[in-house]
């Protein structure tokens, strides 16, 4: 697979970019507007960073008024707008245009309102995910989306990809912990979903929005569900000699009608990497962990855990280790957290997010395992395994000419695999401009006719993040 | 004139018939098995489309929790099964036909999610859209196209599967519905509060969903509603009834009752009800048993539970009411004095002081055609609504009118 093509910049923008940038700062005066090429340079890529490009200019805004003054101006002017948070996507989805002005949505960071009683939480959507849980941690609650990334990323970008998490088995994936949004479209118009009761009149339009990848509207503020935390989450080690083990004891714990708050899965090359980062104890001599947590009182945890650690034994069980104390299961999850980040040190990777039948899983790891071989790439894979999302890293080395473009073919393959197994591209990251022309292998001409009927009726010309989700000649079929 | 009746057995010969239809821009009315046809704006048409004949299980991996049915099965056929595998579609489905004059159970897996009225475990599990994972459909320019998929994350394009739940029939016709299935609690334990005034139950129940003792259904009962239940214990007792359930693991149910009883010890006159009994109230209240007197308006209010009880408290003014609230306040049931527009105006007026959205669920056809039976919507959201239905049904010929006239 090539680099997936970006669209060619419109001349009429790049020609007029000096007297764009300064209408839009006498038109939005309370907006931090970065035009010099050093700063632009931040925003010219995400988390995905093989794929760079230039904007135009980066607006910071600091409140819904200035985004829509922003988005009004160019809707009358014809110029792209790419949405962006805080830039961890690992699809690419916030990857700008030559002709794009990025608006970046990191200031509008605050807390709005805590309200207990209903259980929710106003925010501004350029607030981070884990600062949710932060504020309103003291009252004994939290935000339960936890994407790895979660220090850094925004609840925008969160509500663009419709991001998941290690503990979305229990809990569920942005979507369902949504209640309200307010929204800029494309013309600049502000219009409010939901808000602080369940459900909404009329069509799902929250449901739609979510995960609709900054392609119909700019999500500035939101209301989001907050949950009690447990009396005790205890998270247990089990190791397995084969991956084939490990993934029958998943279907097994799931089939006996335990739904634990989470179920991790790594591999050899996984637990010794993240091992040697975050010392957390992860036993070397397994082909394969997972970490299991549940979540209750004292009594309801330890039952569950031995529930568990009974039917892992059937499954050949060779390591057990429940967390005896707050720092050990810290240290569990932070080896499993910094998974990305310790391998990152090691080699380049490429990290792939698709999803499979749960029942499919030996057959995924040994197809996903020849194609590394058969592409000569090294791979360590760590996913939910519950919900089979799986994050295959392909290892490969940036500096070696031609290396990315056969990682992102090897990747290309194993995607391609999920869906034929009856899975899909992309479980939580997106489909950004990554996976964008992967789209017709999981979706037949109608589906994505359908889809791109709907984008047309929130963006009829297309201006919003523009080159994602949809493979660029696509749009001729409408 | 009777409309003429059509049942295609396979999509192809649905999306021969739609494009039929559209290309006269003749109306059709899509229906499952017709148990919740008095819910909506009467929609009248030469011709009925149903897809009772889409009625195959045609996937089911407990260990996968995943269920695929055709849009026109049973929901009794498809909760047999899981009960079978003691699994559970986790947000209850509201029991709407019992509400309309129909019998408990009936219905399509198609109308629960036309419709995606959700039962009391919506609190702590999530809305019918929540649940589902993907759908195959047939749009009204007789297009059969596909969205989401059979796994239980997936993010891979816009998420259609959630436009269409609720959408009641006017985008597509459904005619396979992918979803989410879990496992069905060892047991279930109910705790009765009994004569806790309106607010003070209200808040009752916040407390108790804001425990971390995993609260599955929360509901309060007017005085005098109780006679409308099945347990014959309980249709004795006059005062108001506040309910909390907890489900799961025999162990931690005992627990989680002991905990709430003992956070909630000053209001001493209580009784706990325990399997079979729990679940029969439960069900009960899954289709509002105390509120099914025919001739008498029925809505659905959607508000934030903590201002719940004023709200109910300021339409008693003007409003003759019975209310049974459940979603820890945050949903109302609300039986009304039959008046010219099911007092729709009037009740919308005053909650629009307060926050959230009403549903006229039960009235006479002609109320129902006149008055708007779901929530009207601001400017800007009902041009994206129609703009919407547009994009799917162009000529309009899919259940038109029965959500927002022309749509």
């Amino acid at each position: 697979m090539a680099h997936p093509a970006i669209l060619q910049p419109d001349p009429a923008v790049m020609s007029r970019r000096d007297e764009i940038l300064k209408q839009l700062k006498k038109r939005v005066p309370d907006t931090v507007f970065i035009t010099d090429e050093e700063g632009r340079r931040t925003f010219e890529t995400d988390a995905l960073t093989a794929y760079r490009c230039m904007p135009l200019a980066v607006a910071l805004p600091g409140s819904t008024e200035a985004v829509s003054a922003i988005m009004a101006y160019c809707w009358e002017n014809d110029i792209k707008v790419v949405a962006r948070g805080a830039g961890t996507s690992l699809s690419g989805g916030a990857l700008p245009s030559e002709d794009s002005i990025v608006v970046c949505i990191s200031r509008m960071n605050r807390m709005l309102k805590i309200d207990e009683d209903n259980r929710v939480a106003q925010v501004e959507s350029g607030i981070t995910n884990l600062a949710i849980s932060q504020a309103v941690a003291p009252r004994g609650f939290f935000y339960a989306p936890d994407p790895s990334s979660q220090l850094a990323c925004t609840l925008a970008g969160n509500i663009a990809m419709n991001s998941g998490g290690a503990h979305c088995l229990k809990y569920g994936v942005t979507v369902n912990n949504i209640l309200g949004l307010k929204l800029v479209l494309v013309n600049g118009e502000v219009i409010e979903l939901g808000g602080d009761y369940l459900d909404q009149p009329g069509y799902d339009l929250m449901g739609l929005m979510v995960g609709s990848e900054g392609q119909l509207a700019i999500v500035t503020e939101a209301t989001v569900r907050i949950i009690k935390m447990p009396e005790i989450a205890r998270p247990m080690l089990l190791g397995f000699p084969s991956s084939e083990a490990a993934g029958a004891c998943v279907a097994a714990i799931i089939g006996a009608g335990i739904v634990p708050v989470a179920i991790e899965f790594m591999d050899k090359p996984a637990i010794h990497v993240c091992e040697n980062f975050a010392n957390a104890g992860y036993p070397l001599d397994v082909e394969a962990i997972l970490i299991v947590e549940v979540e209750g009182s004292e009594e309801e945890v330890a039952l569950l855990l031995e529930r568990i650690a009974e039917i892992a034994e059937d499954h050949e069980l060779q390591h057990k280790r429940i967390s005896q104390s707050a720092e050990e299961s810290a240290a569990i999850w932070k080896g499993r957290k910094s998974a990305f980040g310790a391998i990152g040190q090691l080699s380049d990777y490429f990290c792939m997010d698709g999803v499979i039948p749960l029942s499919r899983l030996p057959e995924a790891l040994l197809r996903v395992a020849e194609l590394c071989r058969a592409y000569g790439f090294d791979v360590a894979n760590i996913f939910h395994a519950g919900d089979g999302n799986l994050h295959p890293l392909i290892l490969y080395n940036a500096n070696e000419e031609d290396e990315l473009a056969r990682a992102e073919a090897c990747g290309a393959e194993i995607l391609k695999v999920c869906v034929e197994l009856g899975g899909c591209l992309t479980g939580e990251h997106g489909v950004g401009i990554e996976k964008r022309d992967l789209m017709p292998f999981q979706y037949t001409e109608a589906d994505l006719v359908q889809m791109m009927r709907v984008k047309s009726v929130f963006d009829p010309d297309w201006q919003l993040n523009p080159a994602k989700v949809f493979p660029l000649s696509a749009r001729e079929l409408l | 004139m009777q409309p003429r009746f059509h049942a295609p057995e396979t999509v192809e010969d649905l999306a021969d018939l739609l494009l039929g239809y559209a290309q006269e821009g003749l109306p059709v009315e899509v229906r499952g098995l017709g148990s919740k046809l008095g819910y909506g704006r009467p929609v009248q048409t030469a011709a009925v489309v149903s897809t009772e004949k889409f009625d195959e299980i045609t996937l089911y991996e407990p260990s996968e929790l995943v269920l695929s049915a055709g849009s026109g099965t049973p929901l009794a056929k498809i909760e047999k099964l899981l009960d079978e595998n003691g699994q559970q579609l986790a947000f209850e489905p509201f029991d709407l036909p019992p509400v309309l004059g129909g019998k408990p159970g009936e219905g399509s897996i198609g109308g629960v999610f036309a419709t995606g009225l959700s039962g009391s475990r919506r609190v702590l599990s999530g809305a019918a859209r929540d649940h589902i994972l993907g759908v195959k459909a047939v749009n009204g320019r007789g297009e059969a196209f596909k969205a989401g998929g059979r796994v239980m994350k997936n993010v891979t394009g816009y998420d259609l599967s959630k436009l269409l739940t609720g959408s009641c029939g006017t985008l597509s016709v459904l005619t396979e519905i992918t979803m989410k299935v879990l496992p069905k609690p060892e047991q279930s334990s109910t705790l009765l509060f009994f004569d806790v005034p309106e607010a003070a139950a209200i808040e009752l129940l916040c407390k108790a969903m804001g425990s971390p003792f995993e609260v599955s259904g929360a509901a309060h009962l007017q005085p005098g509603l109780a006679a409308g239940l099945s347990d014959k214990p309980l249709r004795e007792r006059a005062e108001s009834v506040t309910a909390l359930r907890v489900e799961g693991f025999e162990g931690a149910v005992r627990y989680r009752a002991a905990k709430l009883k003992q956070k909630f010890a000053a209001f001493s006159d209580l009784t706990e009800l325990s399997g079979d009994r729990s679940r029969r109230f439960w069900s009960d209240i899954r289709q509002v048993r105390p509120l099914q007197s025919a001739g008498r308006p029925l809505w659905r209010i959607s508000t934030a539970p903590s201002r719940a009880a004023d709200l109910v408290a300021a339409l008693r003014h003007t409003i003759d009411l019975k209310a049974l609230y459940d979603w820890s306040g945050g949903q109302i049931w609300l039986e009304t004095g039959a008046t010219s527009d099911a007092n729709a105006v009037e009740l919308r007026r005053i909650l629009a002081d307060f926050g959230g959205y009403a549903t006229l669920v039960r009235a006479e056809p002609g109320i129902r055609a006149s008055a708007d039976v779901f929530q009207p919507l601001e400017m800007r959201l009902m041009e994206i609504t129609r703009a919407l239905k547009a994009s799917f049904d162009p000529a309009g010929i899919l259940n038109p009118g029965r959500m927002y006239s022309g749509v």
